[in-house]
């Protein structure tokens, strides 16, 4: 088996190899790729959208069509993983376990028991709890507010420097997900159930193709921003530039949630009680 | 000789793309455990993009964010000055992808464990023919 | 002179991407992966691709790193190679 795979990839390898000299060298402006679409967008970004950084203007305007079906893959992937894992329990359990904050003592609540209402100073907890290690709890919560801040900012700011909605969302969910590991699932249940994490991976999707069906109702082509002037105001150029952000934070939201609802599943393997 | 050496310094890019695609590839076939096979598909992903990356690379060019002053939009711009922008934005797509499909495969995978408590795919199949 | 740590950083994807197949512990593989999606982040930074340094670095060393470690979490870190 592994003579026949080394085999294998080393033939892989030799035919790699005899097709390189057909590449053009490292770093060679006259390659074959940088000469027929690439040179129309870097000299007709500004004044076709306004939008200096050509990777934001291609991948949300010029190619909006294929990046709407990549953000539909994304969904796709976070349905699949949901319906793969997912295990639900029946509500009734024989004992359920509380800690009263303060005190640190921990309740035992058999079946048909008082359960204490939702607040600040019971938590539930599993049997396999342990207690949180201070400075990471600490730091955490000092980073996630600004983790988030800078996701936000690197969504609206992705026109003029690096950036987007696919980074941003990345960001925003990692900065979630951050508070899940150092906290636990439940208390990230109460930020953002698994419900609102579908719904929003929905609403991006949603976002994006109503846009562009919003420009065929005014009138051009499917994701054709320069149509939806009268709508946003200022004049096509700018109207495009618009409509660009608007499906970034599309893009944005379904990624953000999509990354959140992985890490729910993955990380209690499909039962939402403890995580990592 | 000369002329090999020549060709690797102008191209050492792609042997760093054909290594870490056979490296990927060999992974993906020869290891048993099915993590071990989920890097090795990862490793595979990220050299392809390695390849799409170094295609657009342009020597002594600026990165894809045209310089432009206000109300100067009348400027011209030329092509040759800015790295290729194309093949970053189809990258920058599959990497996210690639990221929701890492999600799937371990799903997969901890659906397997579950069923058979075993990540390695010899003891899988003893455990299939046994059962 | 680039070149040479374009070259530099080139070796060491590959060698970070060797070693996370050769280590004998998977959660091992897993942080191993974490520093080879963010050599490989580095080299994209030095070709120029800056939004696609960025992804990988959010994506590759941040999320993927994490389901990783949460499937060894939630199965097993033995390996037999």
């Amino acid at each position: 088996m592994k003579t026949i795979a080394l085999l294998t990839v080393l033939a892989i390898g030799a035919f790699l190899l005899y097709g390189t000299p057909e590449f053009p060298a490292w770093g060679d402006p006259q390659a074959p790729a940088a000469l027929h679409v690439s040179p129309y967008y870097i000299e007709h970004t500004i004044e076709d959208t306004a939008v200096p950084n050509v990777v934001t203007s291609v991948l949300a305007d010029y190619r909006g069509y294929d990046t709407m079906f990549e953000t539909s893959v994304i969904f796709a992937a976070g349905l699949a993983c949901l319906m793969l894992l997912r295990r639900y329990q029946p509500k009734t359990q024989e004992t359920r376990l509380y800690r009263h904050v303060p005190t640190g003592i921990t309740l035992r609540i058999a079946q048909g028991g008082k359960i204490p209402e939702a607040s600040d100073e019971f938590e539930r907890i599993d049997s396999q709890w342990v207690p949180y290690d201070l400075i990471v709890k600490l730091t955490a919560r000092l980073i996630v507010p600004f983790a988030q801040l800078f996701a936000l900012y690197v969504i609206a700011h992705g026109h003029h420097s690096p950036g987007g909605g696919f980074q941003g969302g990345v960001i925003y969910g990692a900065a979630l997900i951050l508070y899940a590991v150092s906290f636990d699932l439940r208390s990230t249940f109460r930020r953002l159930s698994e419900r609102t994490a579908i719904l929003l991976s929905a609403a991006g999707v949603l976002i994006y193709a109503s846009t562009g069906f919003l420009c065929m109702l005014m009138g051009g082509n499917f994701l054709d921003y320069g149509y939806l002037a009268p709508l946003l105001g200022g004049d096509p150029v700018m109207a495009r530039s618009h409509g660009i952000f608007i499906v970034e934070i599309g893009v944005g939201m379904a990624v953000m949630a999509v990354m959140v609802s992985l890490y729910y599943n993955l990380a209690s393997a499909g039962r939402h009680d403890e995580g990592l | 000789m000369e002329d090999l050496a020549a060709n690797f310094l102008t191209k050492y890019n792609y042997w760093a793309f054909i290594a870490l695609v056979m490296i990927g590839f060999y992974a993906m076939i020869v290891k048993r455990n099915l993590v071990k096979k989920i890097v090795g598909m990862n490793i595979l992903q990220t050299a392809v993009i390695l390849f799409y990356v170094s295609i657009g690379a342009k020597r002594d060019a600026d990165l894809p964010i045209i310089a432009h002053g206000h109300g100067s939009a009348s400027h011209a711009v030329h092509a040759a000055d800015y790295i290729n922008p194309l093949p970053h934005v189809l990258m920058l797509t599959a990497i996210v992808v690639s990221v929701a499909t890492l999600g799937v495969a371990i799903a997969l995978a901890i659906k397997i464990y579950r069923q058979y408590g075993t990540l390695e795919e010899d003891e899988i199949g003893e455990r299939i023919r046994n059962a | 002179m680039i070149w040479p740590v374009d070259l530099i950083i080139m070796l060491l994807v590959i060698i970070c991407g060797l070693g996370a197949l050769a280590v004998r512990d998977l959660l091992g593989a897993a942080i191993l992966f974490g520093a080879y999606s963010f050599m490989m982040c580095l080299l994209w930074a030095i070709m120029g691709a800056v939004d696609v340094a960025f992804t990988e670095a959010s994506v590759g060393a941040g999320v993927s790193t994490v389901l990783f470690v949460a499937a060894v979490f939630r199965t097993s870190r033995r390996t037999k190679d």
